[in-house]
């Protein structure tokens, strides 16, 4: 009776979960298995690919100038453009997270561009960002800085005003923090109070111990958006200026689908992949020493 | 028409009543500076929007002006119509439209019967399975770019919009683990009780988890739209026919064209945000239950 009710059990659940299976076997499964295998062939997508060994690979690290500069500027994103958006992120929540008349309406404001279609932000952005005449500059003149950057025409200051650009769509991580901090029990900060806290102490053994699984969610979903960062790229600079803004991704699709070198490009992905992957890997086995999850203590 | 968030903790939050009128003063005092520093970094999120607008509603020569015109005058309505006219934007959107229904259908029927198997029918290996589908998240999309391609390709798909819609109907490894997390929220009482009563899992399904879970479907269907509305990549690898373009396509290839017609471009970005942000309006309760669900808990 038992044995027959697993088994039918088992029938339902594999039948039900069919769709992701097939999904799964077709678009996930069979994809990296064969991206692995084209990364070592010359594969244009018209004749079959042809066994090269080890030659994509020679030519990434050897011979590509491009790879290791596509590789930097993704890796500032990650380095740089994600930390600053978090943070930013964090703080904006934290100012939200108050009872205050209007407060509503501020929470309202900070989160309608993170749902601005992605293509329309960076065209928005294009003209905010014009060195002469863009809104950025004309404002940052007015609080009197002679000599603005020039941003996206500028090599040194293309890749921050991207990241000026994404702290825009900060409303979106801003939102989680949000649902985390009123998740935090009012008491725990009147028990810190009341053992003497101040308002420092309340936030540094409080509310970012309550907020960690919060940050690392996050994190984690920031990682690997930044990594993949390549649309604003695509519609703004196309890599440009001297390739300050040839992201990795933008690289991978030019070598892909303008030069049809998807043998080479399949061998950038599978380097991707690596790096993303070992940088989740740390996050997450670092995040035992950091993350603390208020369910396994109750 | 906000946020509403309920506000639980916060320094400002719960100062008592009971103290004399300097405490008013200090009080008042901090609402204001509160106020300051929220309507500062509002000005931040909200001033391009008004640029946007406000550029796409000025003539040619006072888009270029300086100093900057603030308010257009005289107010050309007419940059709407050119823009609309100028490029395809009702057959654009139509396509969009399409894309986006399509996808709103294949993912809310395909993860629900997936989040159904993961959550309300015990079977061995499920969550060894639902490990898999969560990892898959991590996944650059890089990585099975290329190899989704060629099957595309080989099925002679390229030019349609049949890559950009069938994948959906094989369930996506986010909306699942939403509507699970949705799910499991439903008490096992229900449906063992309907299955003592001789019910089905499809019935079960159908008549008691589904109408229970409408929140939770609205909130998957909704992001999918947003998605697919949003989505850049997938018509660039696919769509290479101009009359089949989304908007975010076909406004990207209209900047590329037509770099400085500024006040048009500002015309088309609003147009093709609006509808976002009205959805929005009238879906906040939706947009935060998929906050919620994003389920940092589990």
């Amino acid at each position: 009776m038992k044995g027959k009710e697993q088994r039918r059990n088992l029938g339902y659940g594999l039948l039900f979960a069919a769709p992701w299976f097939i999904g799964f076997a077709v678009f996930t499964a069979y994809p990296i298995a064969a991206s692995l295998y084209y990364s070592f062939c010359s594969y244009d997508a018209i004749r079959p690919p042809r066994w090269v060994g080890f030659q994509n690979y020679h030519r990434m690290f050897v011979e590509d100038p491009l790879f290791w500069k596509s590789l930097w500027n993704t890796l500032y994103m990650v380095g740089v453009g994600l930390p600053v958006s978090l943070a930013a992120s964090l703080g904006i929540a934290l100012l939200l997270n108050r009872k205050l008349r209007g407060i509503a309406f501020y929470r309202t404001l900070y989160y309608l561009p993170s749902i601005t279609p992605v293509v329309a932000a960076s065209i928005i952005w294009l003209w905010l960002l014009n060195p002469e005449i863009g809104l950025v500059n004309i404002v940052l003149r007015w609080m009197g800085v002679a000599h603005p950057p020039a941003w996206l025409t500028d090599p040194a200051w293309a890749k921050p005003g991207l990241i000026l650009m994404s702290l825009w769509g900060a409303g979106g991580s801003m939102v989680i923090y949000l649902a985390g901090l009123q998740d935090v029990p009012e008491a725990l900060y009147e028990a810190a109070a009341l053992d003497g806290a101040g308002k420092w102490a309340q936030f540094r053994h409080v509310t970012l111990p309550m907020l960690s699984p919060v940050i690392l969610f996050n994190l984690i979903m920031g990682l690997i958006g930044s990594f993949q960062y390549f649309t604003q790229a695509y519609v703004m600079t196309n890599g440009g200026p001297q390739d300050a803004t040839t992201f990795y991704a933008l690289h991978l699709f030019n070598q892909a689908f303008l030069d049809f070198k998807m043998g080479y490009a399949s061998a950038m992905a599978w380097v991707l992949f690596v790096i993303a992957l070992t940088c989740a890997l740390v996050v997450f086995r670092t995040s035992a020493r950091w993350v603390y999850y208020a369910g396994e203590a109750r | 028409m906000a946020i509403h968030v309920k506000a639980t903790t916060g320094p400002t939050g719960n100062q008592t009543r009971q103290h004399g009128k300097g405490r008013t003063v200090a009080r008042v005092a901090r609402t204001i500076a509160s106020h300051g520093v929220l309507l500062g970094i509002g000005v931040f999120f909200g001033l391009p929007f008004y640029w946007l607008v406000s550029t796409s509603l000025k003539p040619d020569s006072q888009v270029f002006a300086m100093p900057p015109v603030w308010i257009p005058h005289p107010i050309m309505w007419r940059n709407y119509p050119r823009a609309l006219t100028y490029i395809p934007f009702a057959r654009y959107t139509w396509n969009t439209l399409v894309i986006c229904s399509l996808n709103v259908v294949g993912t809310v029927a395909s993860c629900s019967l997936v989040a159904y198997s993961l959550s309300k029918i015990r079977w061995r290996g499920r969550d060894l399975v639902f490990l898999v589908l969560v990892s898959t998240m991590i996944l650059p999309a890089q990585v099975t770019l290329i190899p989704t391609f060629t099957i595309f390709k080989w099925l002679g798909w390229i030019g349609s919009i049949k890559p950009l819609v069938v994948p959906s109907f094989f369930g996506s490894a986010f909306s699942v683990f939403l509507l699970r997390q949705f799910f499991l929220t439903i008490p096992n009482e229900l449906s063992d009780a309907a299955k003592i009563d001789g019910c089905s899992e499809l019935a079960i399904y159908s008549r008691i988890v589904l109408p229970l879970a409408r929140p939770a479907l609205a909130t998957v269907g909704l992001f999918t739209f947003i998605g697919a509305w949003n989505d850049f990549l997938g018509p660039l690898m696919y769509l290479n026919d101009e009359r089949s373009y989304t908007l975010s396509l076909g406004l990207q290839r209209f900047v590329s064209q037509h770099g400085a017609e500024w006040a048009m471009l500002m015309a088309a970005s609003t147009v093709m945000t609006l509808p976002i942000i009205v959805l929005f309006f009238f879906a906040q309760k939706t947009f935060i239950q998929g906050v919620t669900l994003t389920g940092i808990k589990g």
